[in-house]
């Protein structure tokens, strides 16, 4: 069992989005940012107006490295501890699932999408896979 | 920091370093701050100011019988204790305390009386992190490293070499962990820890500590050591989350500290004669040199295999720019939060008494890491004013 993430009132939208199937970052309304994590205010400009804006669920991979130490809760074979650069922007840590847990099939700038996974009741991780299909 | 106005005038490590089963946290911080009064002559009614990290400002004053006037807990990581070294010299600039010192003590490998890392599944790490695998440093501060590599057209052999030279300073000194001389291939063939890093691309865990005291620089002649002056001084902070980073090439929070640091000394990088990275994994000797201004980015690889940073070799000639001199905490000790042995080092080297010593270092520069790249401290010391 993966080290689960308790929502706090300030990112309760995200997890209720990736539990709806919907990857959800913020956008600021003066300024136009649009980041993550979420947070009720701009990072760029303070601006208390933002709003919900949903992602494509695209990206690419964009860095990682392949944890070979015993990590019970995310499984007993080495995993890729992996940064999506978002179509819209904004980094996320995530792992790439459907994709062997190797150098040679996990290469940078890879198109991934966005695989939502629920893990409990109240959980669902946006985990990425490959976008182009071709590795398995 | 007033330029040259305050020095360190007690500076020591713990007695033993690496396997301490018989000192707790506290003790080892207790151990390293009486050797280090003992170098400076002083006793506990002579300090009235008090830094640490890792166990309390308040905890320390208590258990050593000390009164202080100031007091700071700052606590941003591994360089927390440049942070203190900086923030003491502001103090005694302001007449806040007199004679400051500063612990470091961790029990790193017996875990005698030390606290677990406190993870909240709340916090912006414990969300967006945490959940997918990062546990602890090894699968969190190297995540940039292959963005970097790529970005650059390194590989792998490149971040080795930064192992295979440093080993060659820790074989100079009797007080490090490990002397063996090591191969490019050694390192490429011990175990994978997180690909592309390998074990002997990681730091250690042992146990130690250090202690420093500081004083005005008028009067600090008169103490028994020579004294170590505080040039200029350097802080910043980051991200700590090492996904957001905001460029994964590049610390904003390294070139933040040591701009301040060098623009406070009044310095170039021509003037500086020993250089400490603080080296919790392979790749921070190349991102420091980067964003400290030795090198351009990209070439620091290059210029560490060029032997630019590495001990007198067969040929008899020694780089030019002589970095982590203890071995660094790839091999030397790494108790957890590396700094205060980086700190040392330097102080050992403008003394004059490191145990691999570059003839005539008159400027040091020492620059820690907190955090993944989450926090910066850089230091710049010199033996005269």
């Amino acid at each position: 069992m993966r080290i689960l993430p308790e929502p706090t009132p300030e990112t309760r939208h995200f997890w209720d989005g990736c539990n709806a199937g919907e990857l959800l970052l913020q956008c600021c309304t003066a300024c136009a940012e649009t980041y993550f994590p979420p947070r009720p205010f701009c990072p760029r400009c303070a601006s208390r107006d933002v709003h919900i804006s949903r992602a494509s669920g695209n990206g690419v991979l964009w860095s990682y490295v392949i944890n070979h130490r015993p990590h019970p809760d995310v499984g007993s074979k080495p995993y890729a501890v992996a940064v999506v650069k978002l179509a819209e922007g904004p980094m996320m840590m995530t792992n790439i699932i459907d994709c062997p847990q190797t150098p040679e099939a996990l290469r940078l700038d890879m198109p991934v999408r966005v695989r939502f996974v629920r893990q409990s009741e109240d959980i669902t991780l946006p985990l990425f896979a490959p976008a182009d299909g071709r590795i398995r | 920091v007033k330029r040259g106005s305050v020095a360190v005038v007690g500076a020591a490590e713990t007695t033993d370093l690496g396997k301490i089963p018989d000192l707790s946290v506290i003790g080892l911080h207790a151990d390293a701050a009486l050797n280090a009064m003992a170098d400076a002559g002083l006793r506990p009614a002579d300090i009235d100011g008090v830094a640490t990290a890792g166990i309390s400002a308040e905890e320390l004053a208590y258990y050593l019988g000390i009164t202080p006037t100031w007091a700071d807990g700052t606590n941003v990581g591994g360089c927390s204790f440049m942070l203190h070294v900086r923030h003491a010299a502001a103090a005694i600039n302001e007449g806040l305390a007199r004679t400051i010192l500063i612990t470091h003590g961790e029990s790193g490998r017996s875990r005698v009386g030390a606290v677990p890392l406190a993870r909240s599944a709340a916090s912006l790490r414990g969300q967006f992190e945490a959940p997918y695998g990062a546990a602890g440093p090894p699968t969190m501060f190297t995540v940039p490293v292959l963005r970097y590599l790529k970005a650059y057209g390194l590989n792998e052999e490149d971040l080795a070499w930064v192992p295979v030279i440093q080993r060659e300073w820790a074989a100079r000194n009797p007080r490090a962990s490990f002397r063996d001389p090591i191969t490019v291939d050694d390192v490429l063939g011990s175990p994978v820890i997180a690909w592309p890093f390998r074990k002997l691309m990681c730091c250690l865990v042992t146990d130690g500590g250090g202690a420093l005291i500081l004083t005005a620089a008028e009067g600090a002649a008169d103490f028994p050591r020579k004294p170590v002056y505080i040039l200029g001084t350097g802080e910043s902070t980051a991200a700590p989350l090492i996904s957001q980073m905001e460029d994964f090439t590049s610390s904003r929070a390294f070139k933040v500290s040591g701009r301040k640091a060098f623009a406070e000394a009044g310095i170039s990088h021509a003037d500086v004669d020993h250089l400490m990275i603080y080296d919790a994994f392979a790749h921070l000797p190349l991102y420091g040199l980067e964003d400290l201004g030795f090198c351009k980015p990209g070439e620091a690889a290059g210029f560490i295999r060029d032997r630019n940073t590495a001990p007198p070799g067969p040929d008899g000639r020694s780089g030019q720019l002589p970095l982590n001199t203890n071995g660094g905490g790839l091999s030397y000790m790494h108790s957890g939060m590396y700094g205060m042995y980086a700190l040392q080092e330097s102080v050992r080297q403008l003394r004059g008494i490191a145990a691999a010593q570059v003839p005539g270092t008159r400027v040091s520069v020492c620059h820690g890491v907190g955090g993944w790249f989450a926090a910066a401290g850089t230091i710049v010391f010199s033996n005269e004013i």
